[in-house]
């Protein structure tokens, strides 16, 4: 039920209020974007036809290498 | 971009978890982490280092009580069409579940999110059309969002919405199971953000990782709750944060706090948990069905509602359990003919340990 889809938005309507998300993997769906602060290209998560959240590009590539670092600080 | 793959990091975590010789119990409230933990094998390779995690009361669809299904069973039956995400029109009431409802004749229409089931109103105006609002903090601001927006008179929700923290408290309070540390869920987290979480830590000395959903995910939640444990501390960590912020979505905060306020409800499995539902705010009682169909409710205000007979949902849910220690698991109950909620959803544990183990 909390299953949340990355998706990324390639249209915004005129009212801001919905988005067509593109979940690359060829569908395209519609979501509510009224929930978050968007622009066009940005990362979100869709959950119940929602966008409950943008996706933090810059931190998502750092990811692996900030668990890398916080194990090898831990090596002790 | 988002999905994290890394096999040797893995190896690296399990490794450095085994080497602790640890013996320890950790709890989960998401059914996408029991998914990522159960389809790729992390339950038991985490198990062989000392680490065992299992489910607590974290599947919408299976914490709701019979009682509540019963209420949308005839609401179905008294003509009205009602709405709701796929895995609950399955779960069996006492004699029968909406989808049964359905091959009788009512009108039982599946939806992907609640704005299908305004547009159901919008397009039936002579129909009363029930939305069955059940999820966690994830889901309640979308309907939040949509009471917001002034959906069509004929429109109403049925509010099962419940949250998190509360039931987390409870079931430390309860103290039936040896909890020594909690994995939050990420996507309830991408909403309320970590601050909710800290009395926990604060007040039962409970180490908390929110975690993600890929399999290095879960794993380096489970390595940072260990980390935190060998360091005697305990506190809300933040493993997913490219999408969990610290302090959570504000305006889908501001949607929640708008329309509802916190009450209290069972939960299936559990007694009344105080402070653990979200009720509709006296402004937006005209989209309350129980308010709106009382009387036709009324027939089982005073009745009691019992398990399915045989079914062990309620002490899964507690985390007293595993699947395979139910007598009906993949016996009476399979996804076809299940007996109780945790073999319908799919994120309730039985569901998935059937799903990626029995077959």
């Amino acid at each position: 039920m909390c299953l949340a889809i990355p998706g990324k938005v390639v249209e915004i309507d005129q009212k801001n209020e919905h988005a067509t998300v593109d979940y690359g993997d060829g569908t395209k769906r519609k979501a509510n974007v009224s929930l978050v602060e968007v622009k066009k290209g940005d990362y979100v998560l869709v959950h119940a036809g929602f966008a409950i959240e943008v996706l933090n590009e810059k931190e998502a590539e750092e990811t692996l290498n900030l668990f890398r670092e916080m194990l090898s600080k831990e090596e002790n | 971009m988002f999905s994290l793959k890394d096999k040797k990091l893995a190896d690296e975590i399990i490794s450095k978890i085994k080497k602790l010789n640890v013996n320890l119990k950790f709890m989960h409230v998401c059914g996408t982490h029991q998914d990522t933990l159960v389809k790729n094998g992390l339950d038991s390779l985490l198990k062989s280092c000392g680490v065992e995690i299992g489910q607590g009361p974290g599947c919408p669809v299976c914490v709701t009580t019979p009682r509540e299904i019963e209420e949308m069973l005839i609401l179905a039956k008294s003509g009205k069409i009602v709405t709701s995400f796929g895995d609950m029109i399955n779960v069996p009431g006492e004699k029968n579940s909406l989808r049964n409802m359905k091959t009788e004749g009512c009108d039982v229409r599946t939806v992907y999110g609640i704005e299908d089931a305004v547009d159901i109103a919008k397009n039936n105006p002579g129909k009363e059309v029930v939305f069955m609002a059940v999820g966690f903090e994830t889901t309640a601001p979308t309907t939040a969002s949509v009471l917001l927006k002034n959906p069509p008179e004929n429109f109403s929700i049925l509010c099962c919405h419940r949250t998190i923290p509360e039931a987390l408290k409870a079931i430390i309070e309860m103290g039936e199971i040896k909890i020594d540390g909690l994995i939050e869920p990420g996507h309830v987290s991408t909403i309320i953000g970590s601050k909710p979480y800290e009395f926990l830590s604060k007040d039962y000395k409970v180490p908390q990782v929110i975690a993600g959903f890929e399999p290095i995910d879960v794993l380096m939640g489970a390595w940072m709750l260990v980390q935190q444990i060998q360091n005697k501390k305990a506190f809300v960590q933040n493993e997913y944060s490219r999408a969990v912020h610290a302090e959570g979505n504000k305006k889908a905060q501001q949607a929640i706090n708008t329309v509802f306020e916190p009450g209290d409800i069972k939960w299936r499995g559990f007694p009344v948990i105080n402070g653990s539902s979200l009720n509709l705010k006296s402004k937006y009682e005209k989209y309350n069905a129980r308010k709106s169909f009382e009387d036709e409710l009324s027939e089982i205000a005073d009745k009691e509602f019992f398990e399915p007979k045989g079914c062990r949902c309620g002490e899964l849910l507690r985390g007293l359990i595993t699947p395979f220690e139910c007598p009906l698991f993949g016996q009476a109950c399979t996804p076809e003919t299940p007996v109780g909620p945790c073999m319908v959803s799919i994120e309730g544990s039985c569901n998935i340990e059937y799903r990626y183990k029995e077959k």
